[in-house]
């Protein structure tokens, strides 16, 4: 017992720290190491305002095009259900909110624990079918690399946990929390060195999108049909 | 500048060290956010139809990006960096390059679809034509577009089209129809490019900017010493090449005085002269450019452009992916069929997310590609076939070349149409005369 004490308080305080650092300092860097390398201006006569055109593209890029979700409904629906579930999981679960108002001060009100709940399981169900897709699929297979399945893991991990601890599903429960927070750890550690920046990224890539093919587009047209 | 290009490909002086340089040249802010944020989803193999025609996996769009991508991560990210130095990254070498040359030059036709599907919103599309100028200097373009260059700069067009060439086409037409071609007129309004493809395959094409202009009393002109508007250079991925087909029509437009230059309805002329024109000579045009829709769509705005008679048969519109998903000319075209044909039956997809022909971006240059374009066009076929029509109407003459081409491999008898041309066919017919004054007496009634 005093063991798992001991460790728990490690995880939640030089490893949190240390963690949160590099997560911290690492999105840093990756954005200004994009950012610094600037781009040429383009000098042609742009049809329409690239501006609105950036902001057009980084909203409705998460609407996928007709074609593509019939093309390829399982990717782009168990996508949104992922990402949706992972962020009900995270962001809404209100000890969450409590560590992040206790680090930053901000807060929000949470859902109620067994709707959280029950977005785990789908979040966890829904990154296992995508595994198993990824291995099935011939392009996704052919494209996957070692980053994309530790970036899985690494994802699943704390998703897994999380899911144990709540329901203390072994003793002893400190050690079980300890685990829990020793995966979101590993999972901040990763982020800023792998494809999870595409959380902060996508906004650059949609709006850098948008401004260059946006400003070709007639007025008034949206992006869409 | 480009001849030095040229010359110096025959020298074996296009190293991969150049090679490497050029890429260097290309990674900015926007690939290095591109590259950042893909998360492997694989849904620009879905928009490609060299994927979906084929299902070979190497034809997934973002993995056409390899060389690019590996020089960026060890290069220009710490991480990536610390990696190269412990000895984990892949180098870019000769071997790679030559195993991606075909999917870079081959099955790749520069489309854009796989840039407007891709959910984090990679411009997939521009950093392939960004990896080609790596591809040329380091020697790893295809044969076909080295030639096709070649020509461009020795003699002005890709397709080795002189100037006489076009002056016995001019002499054909004036002899046929009557009509003055005016060539070199000084402070002219308008200045007309042309497609080698128009000039040697379909010289209708000028006649039918003859017949339009005379009956609109255009203030227009074709230009001796630039008349072309093809630009391989954008093709091959070189830019020296590029901006030396630039500047050609930029010195014909400053010395002819025009106020407009009119891109020909080819899809890469658009997009060379319109769109990278600029950014490849380094400064704003003194005129504005359009492509000859845009403006047959203003002159008819104008009561400029008349027409009297309507065909019947049921057509279907192919859209050339330069013009209206990477142009943005996309309403102009169907509100300019409506004149002449009311039996419009659109492809799926029709508009801005239409399938390519497969011949774009300098694929149908490349002889080496010509099994591939022809499998992967089975997507159009199937496409026109849906239709359920007569013929197809388009707007590029190389999606002509092609859709003819494609559509005889598949055994589909069917004839294709320029929109420009079919306008033509049906102006009233008074403007047919030959001389301006009889064209001022009609408009005075
Ligand atoms: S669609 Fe975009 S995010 Fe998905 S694999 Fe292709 S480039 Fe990467
Ligand atoms: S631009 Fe078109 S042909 Fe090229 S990779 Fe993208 S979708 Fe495929």
């Amino acid at each position: 017992m005093n063991n798992s004490m001991d460790f728990l308080l490690w995880v939640k305080g030089p490893a949190f720290e240390i963690a949160l650092f590099i997560f911290v300092a690492g999105i840093l860097i990756r954005v200004i190491e994009i950012l610094l390398l600037g781009r040429k201006a383009d000098l042609s006569e742009a049809r329409s305002s690239d501006v609105r055109a950036g902001i057009r593209t980084v909203l409705n890029r998460s609407i996928p095009e007709s074609g593509i979700l019939k093309k390829a409904p399982f990717v782009i629906i168990v996508g949104y259900l992922w990402h949706i579930c992972w962020f009900i999981s995270f962001f809404l679960f209100v000890p969450h909110i409590e560590v992040i108002n206790y680090l930053l001060g901000i807060s929000w009100p949470g859902l109620p624990n067994q709707f959280v709940d029950t977005a785990a399981v789908i979040a966890m169900i829904s990154l296992l079918a995508m595994l198993i897709y990824r291995f099935n699929h011939p392009v996704l297979r052919f494209i996957s690399t070692r980053e994309d399945y530790l970036v899985w893991l690494v994802t699943f991990l704390p998703l897994l946990s999380g899911y144990f601890a709540f329901h203390h599903t072994f003793e002893p429960y400190a050690m079980l929390l300890g685990l829990h927070i020793l995966s979101v750890e590993l999972f901040l550690v990763i982020f800023p060195f792998t494809k999870l920046m595409h959380v902060i990224t996508v906004l650059m890539a949609r709006w850098y999108n948008g401004v260059s093919l946006g400003r070709k587009e007639p007025e008034n047209q949206e992006v869409q049909s | 500048m480009t001849n030095v290009v040229i010359a110096e490909e025959s020298k074996g002086k296009l190293n991969l060290e150049r090679g490497l340089n050029a890429f260097r040249e290309q990674i900015d802010a926007p690939v290095a956010a591109f590259f950042s944020s893909c998360v492997h989803c694989g849904l620009c193999a879905e928009a490609c139809l060299f994927y979906t025609e084929t299902g070979d996996p190497r034809y997934t769009p973002i993995n056409k990006l390899e060389p690019l991508k590996r020089i960026w991560e060890q290069e220009y990210t710490l991480w990536g960096r610390a990696k190269k130095a412990l000895g984990f990254a892949k180098p870019v070498t000769d071997e790679l390059l030559e195993q991606w040359e075909p999917l870079i030059y081959d099955a790749c036709s520069l489309c854009g679809r796989c840039s407007e599907i891709c959910p984090v919103g990679n411009d997939i599309s521009g950093m392939i034509r960004k990896t080609r100028e790596g591809m040329v200097a380091s020697g790893h373009a295809p044969e076909g577009l080295v030639g096709a260059s070649f020509r461009a700069v020795k003699t002005g067009s890709p397709m080795g089209v002189k100037l006489p060439a076009l002056q016995a086409q001019i002499r054909h037409i004036e002899a046929d129809t009557g009509m003055t071609i005016p060539i070199d007129v000084q402070g002219a309004d308008y200045m007309a490019l042309l497609s080698s493809m128009e000039i040697i395959n379909f010289p209708e094409y000028i006649e039918a900017l003859a017949k339009i202009f005379n009956q609109a009393e255009l203030n227009w002109t074709l230009c001796s010493e630039a008349f072309e508007a093809t630009n391989s250079g954008i093709q091959i991925g070189s830019s020296d090449i590029a901006q030396e087909l630039v500047e050609r029509v930029v010195r014909g437009a400053e010395k002819l005085g025009v106020k407009t230059v009119i891109s020909p309805e080819c899809g890469h002329a658009y997009t060379a002269i319109r769109w990278e024109g600029p950014n490849l000579i380094g400064r704003k045009y003194p005129f504005k450019v359009v492509h000859i829709l845009e403006l047959l769509d203003e002159l008819k705005a104008a009561g400029r452009l008349k027409t009297s008679s309507k065909e019947s048969m049921s057509v279907t519109l192919h859209d050339p992916c330069q013009v209206v998903r990477k142009g943005g000319v996309r309403a102009q075209p169907r509100e300019l069929l409506k004149l002449v044909n009311d039996n419009l039956h659109e492809m799926p997809d029709a508009g801005k997310m239409n399938w390519c022909c497969g011949g774009g971006g300098g694929v149908s240059a490349n002889e080496r590609a010509e099994p591939l374009r022809l499998k992967v066009f089975k997507r159009k076929r199937d496409q026109i076939e849906s239709a359920d029509v007569e013929a197809v109407v388009t707007f590029c003459a190389n999606c002509r070349m092609m859709l003819e081409e494609g559509l005889e491999h598949y055994d589909m008898d069917m004839p294709v149409y320029s929109l420009t041309e079919m306008i033509a066919d049906h102006l009233e017919p008074s403007v047919e005369e030959p001389s301006a004054v009889n064209v001022e007496e009609e408009d005075n009634e």
